[in-house]
């Protein structure tokens, strides 16, 4: 008997083995396992059987049974694999076609540049400030050491509404707002971007509107080579480490000693090409050590306090570093044009 | 500023060091150079040359058959210049030469007859066509008599001249003359300054015997000086002065000008040579000018004056507006012999009035408008006196006739060591403060580590101890200043609330396909009035505007961001790019008045505009126009990200189509609206269809609530019912809702539209909406019971008020 089952047990490994549908395997189930099965009919001669030897063929005949049980399951799950891989193939589809579109949109390019200069200085404990565009002749000239009549004044076509209104020509009447405002009792560490107006035909390189960002620092004991130092830091974030600043005296009315920054030309690094006009340095921004009557105008002593201002044109600093050639691309919003500075 | 560096030679050594190294050192310690241009490009072969003969070509009309002595040969030229004539002394480009251009001089054949080389004119040898004298324009230039034969032209004509172009700041007005640009190099180079001779001989006879001065406003005239000079002889000037003007940027005239102009460039110092046989009265008076008093100028317009002009008058008529330009009546002409020479200082801001009055600027003006250095306007009409009389042989009469009330005294600026490196941040000795001292060429005293600086009075910027602290750094070198940060308290930067949400609202529009712009805020006069939101219009804005415009198009201040936002939508479709979606946060500027006098109201708009396809998968022929709802579902979300609560009702608005706009509200307040803009003016703006928004961020952004409370999430089980309502067309779907959340509260947790059905087995004028009704208690299971009894009240009260039923 023993014989028997063993060769049973071979046989139907086999057959499971070749099965190729699970139709045939429930009927090699059936076949073998049932209760008409082979297996069953073997067993049937067991009352043949001494006392000693039954639980022996029982046992052959039970492992017999759980093998082929477990072949035929593990046949079974192999056929379910490749039919189900069969029924995927047949799915497929061609991954190379694209997708259906999420559009977005995305930022100005010079929303992304103030932005990121507010947060480099934001990095250093400045605090952002934001003031209106339509200005007092007081806060856009006069606070700033630019009384009426000032020669100075020239180097600012004014857009005025009245003789005292006027659209701001620079975002320095929020430093005088914020310093009047500390009444000359607490440092400030502000910068302010902004929009602000000349009075400038639209060309290439002139746009009656335009942005700038301005910075100020006041504080006990501020020196000039604290302008300095901060002005590099602010150039090689904003630029790439590998910048070099240059500082060459310069004259604003509200700062003084007053200074222009540059900083070497990224594309014939300091060689001379067009690009920097043969220097080998391209302007950035202007600065200097706030004018003692600025000071005093805003209530600080400026025999207690000093500081420095710098003041810069993101619209600028988006065509240097970006090779925009014609300022007036930032307000015409051809979308071809806004879509390039989408990107991360 | 234009600066020949030959011409500065004369004061200042600046042997040994590169043109383009001094350029760079003058820029790095103040004063940008904005160029550096040289006189005239190479050329090779220029010769003087003597017309020994000159006689009509036999073979063409126009043509002359030269000989030309050139020193070594007399060669053969033939010249069609006009002007030339036998014994002249000429420019001549031998054979073999090359003149600028690179131009070739080759031996040629002209009709017949040899030429063996070219009679050269200013234009041809390289100078500025804008610098040649209106005499010679035409023709070939003619030499002094006193030439020598064969010799080089390039150093005679100062071809080999460069010239710095200074960009100059306002302050440094000093640097407006070559004596102020000589000591500013002197400073960087560390030299000394040749000043000029201004000796001058007199004759016995006396100034005074011949002219009176009387200054009637001496606070705007506090100096005037009327110098004598006889016997002049009105001629070309010699050749090195004409070729200095020309290289600083002036045409040659005749002596007497050229001298008064030179001396202007040498010295800063403006000054006015009047024919002294014109003036009717000998005295010159100068006095405010009275109301529509006229006078004709040199450029013979006819001026109206005002009392704020400054007039020199002969005691009856006008002769010179002062400081600005002379009269055409005693102006100097070839026939003039005794000149009257004026050297005076006038008060910089009348001057600055009455240029920005007539738009006269000039080189004059500009330096008296910036203030001219008080020690150095007699002397500068000394200067011209002595040049009158070397080079327009005239005889200069004893003694000038002066008005003197002109503080000449230099100011003092006190500065101490310890104090300038606390705000450099520099380690300065006194012997290097001193020395920077010596190089500015400053006088000084110094008591230990205090110094009392005298200022030059050519340094008019320099008054009080930060203007020394600029004067001290820069000659020190900015390069030389330390890297430091500041030392303060350090204290965390940080972006306010408002200016974090402002930058999350941008975010969130461009991640749902909104592209930010960034249009103009003054618009035109058509556009001002158009898609004012109903919330501002209420305030009866009057549109401000400049008050002297650079165009049409920039005039008024904006009260909507929409219309150049359209306008930009329709540049965009001119270049076929037609699906569009834009926002933008920006400013408008709302008054009441009609002429302003306060600062507008700022307020902080929100805007956009879509126009176009809103989605569009081409392959799988997906595409989606978009309408009302895009707009909608991108504010709803919005105001869902912002977690506020707004309300939308049907909007009127003239600019907007009448039955696709909604006003949007916040607590009863109206905050914007949406819609499409009205079909006739998207024609006008050549659009196709568009929807706007239009939002008052000052209201959004004060409305938004920091910190959202908490609420738990339901732990119990949601039960849904659906009920579709055939109501007429007109009643507003939210309506309906409103009162569905009313009458469910506080179990409904959510409402909202699942379909809308109009057609088809509905009456005429009638609709179905369908609503999707959740119900939550947050506390316990809600029992079906309670469901079915608040869905029946709901029922039954929609179709009471709305007189509604339900569809089945």
């Amino acid at each position: 008997m023993k014989e028997q089952l063993q060769s049973i047990h071979q046989e139907a490994i086999e057959k499971i083995k070749k099965s190729d549908s699970a139709k045939h395997l429930q009927e090699l189930k059936v076949a073998y396992l049932g209760k008409k099965g082979s297996i069953t009919s073997v067993l049937r001669g067991m009352g043949k059987l001494s006392k000693e030897e039954r639980p022996v063929i029982g046992d052959i005949a039970n492992k017999v049974r759980e093998s082929i049980t477990h072949t035929i399951e593990s046949k079974k799950d192999e056929l379910d694999r490749h039919a189900l891989e069969k029924k995927l193939e047949a799915e497929s589809i061609d991954v190379t076609l694209p997708g259906r579109p999420v559009e977005t949109g995305g930022p100005h390019l010079l929303t992304k540049i103030i932005e990121e200069i507010e947060n480099l200085f934001i990095g250093m404990g400045y605090e952002v400030r934001e003031g209106p565009e339509v200005e007092t002749d007081y806060y856009n000239f006069e606070a700033l050491n630019l009384p009426k009549n000032h020669p100075a004044r020239d180097m600012q076509d004014t857009f005025y509404l009245t003789p005292d209104l006027l659209l701001r020509t620079h975002t320095s009447p929020v430093q005088a707002r914020t310093m009047h405002k500390y009444g000359g009792q607490q440092p400030v560490r502000m910068i302010c971007p902004g929009i602000v107006y000349r009075r400038d035909d639209d060309d290439a390189t002139h746009s009656h509107q335009f942005t700038q960002i301005e910075g100020l620092y006041v504080d006990k004991n501020v020196r000039m080579s604290d302008l300095k130092g901060t002005l590099d830091v602010f150039a090689k974030k904003m630029f790439g480490e590998d910048r070099e600043i240059r500082l060459r005296p310069s004259f604003f009315p509200f700062t003084e000693p007053s200074v222009e920054m540059d900083i070497s030309c990224k594309v014939c690094r300091g060689e001379g090409c067009s690009v920097c006009k043969n220097t080998g340095w391209i302007e950035i921004l202007g600065a200097g050590m706030v004018h003692p009557k600025v000071l005093s105008m805003a209530g600080y002593d400026p025999e207690i306090y000093t500081g420095f201002a710098f003041g810069m044109g993101p619209d600028r600093i988006a065509m240097l570093k970006y090779g925009v050639n014609d300022i007036r691309q930032f307000y015409m919003n051809d979308v071809r044009f806004l879509q390039q500075y989408h990107k991360a | 500023m234009l600066v020949s560096l030959n011409w500065l030679k004369n004061y200042v050594d600046i042997s040994g060091i590169s043109i383009e190294d001094l350029a760079e050192r003058i820029t790095k310690s103040g004063i940008e150079v904005d160029g550096i241009h040289y006189i005239a490009e190479e050329s090779k072969g220029l010769v003087v040359g003597y017309v020994e003969s000159c006689e009509q070509h036999p073979n063409a009309d126009k043509l002359n058959l030269c000989q030309v002595d050139v020193g070594e040969e007399t060669l053969q030229i033939i010249c069609g210049a006009p002007n030339i004539k036998q014994g002249q002394k000429v420019i001549v480009a031998k054979p073999g030469g090359v003149l600028p251009g690179n131009f070739k001089i080759k031996k040629v054949k002209l009709r017949g007859i040899e030429s063996n080389g070219m009679i050269c004119s200013l234009q041809e040898i390289g100078i500025n066509e804008k610098y040649v004298p209106k005499d010679v324009a035409d023709g070939i230039f003619v030499l002094p008599e006193d030439t020598v034969v064969g010799e080089d032209i390039e150093p005679l004509m100062n071809l080999n001249d460069a010239v710095l172009e200074f960009d100059l700041t306002p302050n440094r007005a000093d640097c407006l003359s070559m004596l102020g640009v000589a000591y500013e190099v002197a400073a960087v180079l560390d030299k000394e300054v040749n000043l000029p001779d201004y000796s001058v001989a007199t004759t016995n006879d006396h100034a005074k015997n011949y002219i009176s001065v009387d200054v009637e406003s001496p606070e705007l005239n506090p100096y005037y000086g009327a110098f004598i000079i006889k016997d002049v002889q009105v001629k070309q000037s010699p050749l090195w002065l004409r070729n200095y003007l020309m290289a600083a940027g002036v045409r040659p005239i005749n002596n007497v000008v050229d001298i008064t102009n030179y001396v202007l460039f040498e010295y800063g110092q403006p000054l006015h040579a009047f024919d002294y046989d014109h003036l009717d009265s000998k005295k010159i008076v100068v006095r405010q000018a009275r109301e529509n008093e006229k006078m004709t100028t040199l450029d013979d317009v006819e001026r109206t004056l005002t009392s704020q002009d400054l007039l020199i008058t002969d005691g009856e008529k006008p002769i010179a507006l002062a400081g600005v330009m002379g009269g055409a009546n005693t102006e100097v002409n070839e026939n003039t012999t005794t000149v009257l020479l004026e050297a005076a200082y006038f008060d910089p801001y009348t001057v600055r009035k009455t240029v920005n009055k007539t738009g006269l600027r000039s080189e004059a003006s500009t330096r008296f408008e910036k203030g001219v250095d008080p020690n150095r306007v007699k002397e500068a009409g000394l200067r011209a006196c002595l040049m009158l009389k070397d080079y327009a042989d005239g005889e200069v009469l004893e003694g000038a006739v002066e008005f003197d009330k002109l503080d000449r005294s230099s100011k003092k600026v006190m500065m101490n060591q310890k104090e300038i490196n606390k705000r450099l941040g520099t380690d300065l000795t006194t012997k290097e403060i001193e020395d920077i001292l010596r190089k500015l060429g400053f006088d000084y005293k110094q008591v230990d580590i205090e110094f009392e600086v005298s200022i030059p009075t050519r340094r008019g910027d320099i008054s009080i101890f930060e203007d020394m602290l600029e004067e001290v750094a820069r000659i020190y070198g900015y390069d030389h200043l330390p890297y430091t940060l500041p030392k303060g308290a350090s204290k965390p930067g940080a972006l306010t609330e408002r200016q974090n949400l402002k930058r999350k609202i941008k975010q969130f529009l461009q991640g749902v396909g909104l592209s930010e712009t960034i249009t103009y805020s003054l618009t035109n006069k058509d556009y001002i009035d158009k898609l004012i939101s109903p919330e501002i219009k209420i305030l009866n804005p009057k549109p401000a505007r400049v008050a002297l415009p650079m165009t049409e198009d920039h005039y008024y201040l904006r009260l909507s961001l929409l219309p150049e936002m359209l306008k930009s939508m329709a540049y965009n479709i001119a270049r076929k790019q037609t699906n569009l979606a834009f926002y933008e946060m920006g400013t408008i500027f709302v008054t009441d008045e009609e002429k302003i006098t306060k600062q507008p109201n700022e307020r902080l708009r929100l805007s956009g505009a879509i126009t176009g396809h809103w989605m569009n998968h081409e392959w799988q022929q997906e595409k989606k126009s978009v309408d009302f709802y895009v707009i909608k579902g991108i504010i709803e979300s919005l105001f869902s990200y912002l977690d506020v609560e707004v309300d939308y009702k049907r909007l009127k608005h003239p600019d907007l189509h009448p039955g696709r706009s909604a006003m949007i509200s916040l607590d009863e307040s109206t905050i914007g609206f949406i819609g499409q803009v009205h079909p006739s003016m998207e024609k006008a703006f050549d659009l196709k269809e568009t929807y706007v928004f239009d939002l008052d961020m000052e209201q959004v952004l004060e409305a938004y609530e920091h910190i959202p409370s908490f609420s738990h999430i339901p732990r119990y089980p949601a039960i849904a019912r659906d009920v579709a309502f055939v109501l007429d067309e007109s009643v507003p779907a939210n309506e309906v809702q409103r009162l569905i959340e009313e009458l469910g509260s506080p179990v409904i947790k959510d409402v909202h539209v699942f379909d809308l059905y109009m057609g088809d087995n509905l009456p005429d004028g009638k609709k179905s909406v369908a609503y999707n009704l959740i119900y939550q208690d947050p506390h316990k299971t809600l029992k079906d019971e309670e469901v079915d009894q608040s869905f029946r009240e709901i029922i039954e009260k929609v179709n009471e008020q709305f007189d509604a039923y339900v569809r089945s």
